[in-house]
């Protein structure tokens, strides 16, 4: 054993008071004399709205308020430019309706149920025009987004046609992933009271200080007289980046109602009234000479965006780093249809494009007979082959040796369609992983008492990750106390500043400043001070290193598959995944995170898709009935290794992200191996049944001839 | 969800009494009608609770089983005398949602509960089973979980019940209680095919109250159930398949065969259950009853599938019957 808490698999902290109900969510706060706001959204995917009727839904019992673009207040307009977390999100603002389930009105009522009864009253009739919202039929009208988070849409290195054509195999194939929604358990609720002018909101939100300055921008007050409180989150996976409705109309309502008013989003609602994951279509090429290095590599991604909000999912951005090839090219286009607003969705970019890179990869592999963890090593890079700038850390080739070794990647089957058992076909599949490794600035206080218990205050959030346990951990092993005499408070805006939750950068980010804090505690305790009434307040920044060095997270996953030879079903056997995530701070609650993102990756492959009626731009299957997750029968026995690691150059404690390196190539690993299993390659995500059992029912289909 | 007001009798006479009142409903597990409710896909104004009538014992009688209306899919599908000789049933039970679902469930509302068509729990889509007369939104939408047997221009969506599946594979009768009448109905006459009435999902008459189902004696041979499903567990089926098959090693004697997820109602394959009677068992018969099965299937689109999976799995637990030669 370390003799440090820190890395130790210790149980969250906040555990228990979430299974006694004793953590209190946006949606559990009480407040005296509440009202309950209930959002009606529209109808139609695109028009104008000619009037809403509000007679009915006004007269209904126990209501109080019903608003609606013709009576709502003046708010700030909504701005394209900017941060587009912490930018004004004005709420019925016009007549425009912009996608299906936008939000048009709000009923508040004395109770929960007589809003929810009275927002049904509510009609609103349109002027309907014709809308976009078939991805691949609107691709004539893709354009180039001006950057991405990861910098220019476009990049190319060497002749990109020149090395395919010099290939002795190639692959040209396109794939395509649907639309997913985060939908956490936890619905997005907010819950805001005023105290004269100073107004409190209580919401589910993962970047406390952007929801924080996009509340006080868009009802045009002082960012001192808002207070944010996100004190536990069920869940965001970026979905709770942004602000909602909820949160506005709440406090325009309580504003007007001198009345605190909760409002809380529909299970159907988080469908269309939140973000979600954008549709993709990406065409990869790969070629490679018999010795399997690859001359050329092309990624080239066309991926769904608001009409009226520009996101762009940056599926390639990764590949630009990932394999060495002299020839290369990666493209990202935007379509513009009148859908929901697309944002960030746990792994955004990377998790979609792996889908496709990490097929096409194996793709290869077969056309040049080789294994593919074998192909997979014959191209790791020695240097960025983009940037020109070393790694700061890569153990990709240990994941997938580690991998290989304790999957007992040796049994493969060498030709699908021949492992069999009994009326399944049995495969086996691997993909590669890589995210992006972020740090943002991050200020953190502590404080100790005349008991030597300290308290780590930060406007950081935990969003089911294990935030509140990894800074208690940081500060016990700093301050060398008991990890029970330290106390954290996150997710309130009168905490010093941070990135919160996204990106995978909490950790990275808050780890170090919680540590630097506690270090100058220390040294005024070793001053002679204290211990009580000490406190450090201390700001923690990135230097240089992202420029001077390629910053990622790796992994390999290794899957196991059976298909059903007579109905085309794919089911999960069994899953590893190797991961090189720098240094970790709590080996439980990482685990958690990279095998919650392994499941996904399996869902994101077997079932995940909110499916678009193409009539209307409505999320047709928008309850979880409809849209399907992996449920405890379909991940029989997943399993994370972390290999033991530190990256100075990513942070001073050595850290690099986790959160969303899980799913990252997870998805492709399973497509590769129901490939391995029965011969039958699907592009198009997810592979359900019916899909798996057009390819079996070919002529051609090897596992069928056997 | 709309107001409503509820009660809950003390006795089934006072039950089929209640059921009077304007716009009422009977409410038994609620796994299904709350969730309407809360969409207002259902806005009954009166709710009677009949979860607590003393409907549910299981019993044996005349040599086969009575099921109260109120015995719960757990208790139905755990109880060792539907395990031993109507296997076929308990597999189909517990192939349905999730356990916390099955233990509130109940016999009589698994029967009557309604399609899983995404525009019927939709109201701002036209749906005629719903809001009858408004039009079908899957017919030239997302259809891919629809029905591809019995279907009609008004309505093209599927009973989503797995237990119904495999009563129809046994000859179930549902007994069925009104203040003056008592009748049995044969659970392939108890649900109906939607032609230009949708909004009926089965025969019952107004004020009608499920009271038990009964099973007649276990069929001899051996009975399966196959769902085909778009996860491993809690998911609605694509295609599922109650088979029952008795034969002498080399002949089949008889088989049964009902589906699931393919029409408005669990689909008895009459047709395909008599070209099998006598002939030499082989790969070939069973894929021809498959085939039979589905004869007539139409596809609507993203649910053309459904047509060679609905043969393919036939064929399939046929097979795994076949294998059991439980005479």
């Amino acid at each position: 054993m370390p003799d440090t808490i820190l890395g130790q698999p210790i149980d969250r902290i906040d555990g228990k008071a979430k299974v006694t109900g004793a953590a209190r969510y946006a949606g559990d706060r009480r407040a005296e004399h509440p009202a309950f706001g209930v959002i009606v959204t529209s109808t139609v995917g695109r028009g104008t709205i000619n009037k809403v009727d509000i007679k009915e839904a006004q007269a209904a019992p126990g209501v109080v308020l019903v608003m609606s673009h013709e009576n709502a207040p003046a708010q700030a307009p909504f701005k394209h430019a900017g941060d587009r977390h912490a930018r004004p999100k004005p709420q019925l603002n016009g007549a425009r309706v912009h996608y299906y389930g936008e939000p048009v009105a709000l009923v508040v009522a004395d109770t929960f149920e007589q809003a929810t009864a009275a927002a049904r009253l509510v009609r609103v009739s349109y002027q309907t025009e014709m809308g976009a919202y078939d991805l691949a039929g609107n691709r004539r009208f893709a354009y180039t987004p001006a950057e991405l988070v990861q910098g220019k849409p476009d990049s190319s290195l060497g002749d990109f046609d020149k090395g395919f054509a010099q290939g002795a195999q190639t692959v040209d194939a396109t794939y395509t992933t649907p639309y997913q929604s985060h939908n956490p358990m936890e619905l997005v609720a907010s819950l805001a009271q005023w105290d004269g002018d100073r107004l409190t909101v209580h919401c589910a939100t993962q970047l406390v200080d952007a929801a924080h300055h996009s509340i006080a921008s868009t009802l045009r007050i002082p960012l001192e007289n808002v207070e944010v409180i996100s004190e536990f989150i069920g869940g965001g996976f970026g979905g709770k980046l942004p602000i909602y409705g909820d949160a506005i109309l709440a406090a325009l309502a309580a504003r007007q109602l001198k009345r605190p008013v909760k409002v809380t989003l529909t299970r159907q609602q988080m469908f269309s009234v939140t973000t979600h994951r954008a549709a993709t279509i990406q065409r990869v090429r790969l070629a490679a000479g018999t010795d399997g290095k690859l001359t050329a590599i092309a990624h080239e991604v066309m991926s769904q965006s608001a009409r009226m909000d520009e996101f762009v999912e940056s599926a390639a951005a990764s590949t630009r780093s990932m394999y060495a090839a002299p020839n290369r090219l990666t493209r990202h286009r935007v379509v513009p249809l009148d859908m929901p607003v697309s944002d960030s969705m746990r792994a955004p970019g990377d998790a979609v494009g792996q889908l496709a890179i990490e097929q096409a990869m194996d793709e290869l592999a077969y056309k040049l007979d080789l294994d593919p963890v074998e192909l997979r090593l014959r191209n790791e890079p020695t240097e960025d082959p983009e940037k020109h700038v070393p790694y700061s850390t890569r153990k990709l080739v240990e994941c997938l040796k580690r991998g290989a070794a304790e999957f007992g990647w040796d049994k493969r089957p060498s030709v699908p369609g021949t492992l069999k058992d009994g009326q399944w076909l049995v495969g086996f599949g691997v993909a590669a992983a890589i995210r992006g490794n972020y740090r943002r600035p991050a200020t953190a206080r502590v404080r100790m008492d005349e008991n030597r218990h300290v308290t780590v205050e930060m406007d950081m959030t935990d969003i089911g990750t294990g935030s509140y346990t990894i800074f208690a951990q940081v500060a016990a092993d700093a301050l060398g106390v008991p990890i029970g005499q330290v106390t954290v408070k996150l997710g309130d805006s009168s905490y010093p500043q941070t990135p919160g939750s996204g990106g995978s950068f909490g950790a990275a980010s808050c780890a170090p400043a919680v540590h630097d804090a506690c270090m100058e505690i220390k040294k005024k305790l070793d001053a002679g001070q204290g211990p009580g009434n000490l406190q450090a307040e201390v700001k923690s920044a990135p230097g240089e290193e992202f420029k001077k060095f390629s910053q990622y997270s790796y992994g390999a996953h290794f899957a196991e598959v059976g298909v059903d030879t007579s109905t085309g079903e794919a089911r999960l056997r069994r899953m590893l995944g190797v991961f090189d995530a720098g240094r970790i701070y709590n080996s439980k609650t990482a685990r958690s995170q990279l095998v919650g993102g392994m499941i996904w990756g399996v869902g994101s492959a077997l079932h995940e898709n909110a499916v678009v009626d193409q009539r209307y731009g409505l999320f047709v299957n928008h309850d979880l009935a409809g849209y399907h997750v992996p449920v405890h029968a379909d991940v029989p026995a997943v399993d994370a290794i972390m290999l033991a690691g530190f990256d100075g150059k990513s942070n001073e404690m050595g850290s690099k992200g986790v959160g969303e390196l899980g799913i990252c190539g997870a998805g492709a690993a399973v497509a590769n191996a129901i490939y391995n299993a029965c011969g039958v390659r699907i592009r198009d995500y997810p592979i359900t049944p019916d899909k798996v059992l057009r390819g079996l029912m070919r002529p051609a289909n090897l596992a069928q001839q056997r | 969800m709309r107001a409503f007001t509820y009660e809950r009798p003390v006795d089934l006479a006072a039950a089929l009494v209640a059921i009077g009142q304007p716009g009422a409903r009977f409410l038994a597990g609620g796994t299904n009608l709350l969730d309407l409710m809360k969409v207002e896909a259902e806005t009954p104004q009166h709710l009677v609770d009949v979860s607590r009538l003393p409907l549910d014992q299981i019993s044996e009688e005349n040599g086969g089983l009575r099921i109260g209306a109120m015995v719960t899919n757990t208790a139905l599908a755990g109880d060792s005398h539907v395990r031993e000789h109507y296997p076929v049933l308990a597999r189909a039970v517990l192939n349905g949602a999730s356990a916390q679902l099955r233990n509130q469930a109940t016999t009589g509302g698994n029967l009557l509960q309604r399609t899983r068509c995404y525009y019927f729990y939709d109201p701002s889509t036209p749906c005629n089973k719903r809001a009858p007369g408004s039009g079908c939104s899957a017919l030239q939408g997302y259809n891919r979980i629809h029905a591809i047997l019995g279907a009609s221009d008004a309505c093209i969506a599927v009973h989503p019940s797995d237990m119904a599946v495999a009563m129809m594979a046994l000859d179930a009768e549902v007994e069925v209680e009104a203040p003056h009448s008592h009748r049995r109905i044969k659970i392939a006459d108890f649900h109906r095919l939607p032609g230009n009435t949708p909004q009926n999902d089965t025969i019952l008459g107004a004020g009608e109250l499920i009271t038990a189902v009964i099973l007649p004696p276990p069929p001899p041979g051996g009975q399966v159930y196959r769902k085909v499903r778009d996860r491993a567990s809690y998911d609605f089926a694509l295609v599922s398949v109650a088979a029952v098959v008795e034969t002498d090693g080399e002949r089949i004697r008889s088989a049964r065969i009902a589906l699931g997820g393919v029409a408005h109602k669990p689909w008895r394959a009459l047709e395909a259950e008599r070209q099998l009677a006598g002939v030499p068992l082989s790969d070939d018969a069973l894929a021809a009853a498959g085939e039979t099965a589905v004869k007539g299937a139409q596809g609507h689109g993203h649910n053309d599938f459904k047509i060679p999976l609905a043969a393919r799995t036939v064929a399939s637990a046929l097979a795994e019957a076949a294998k059991q030669r439980k005479a």
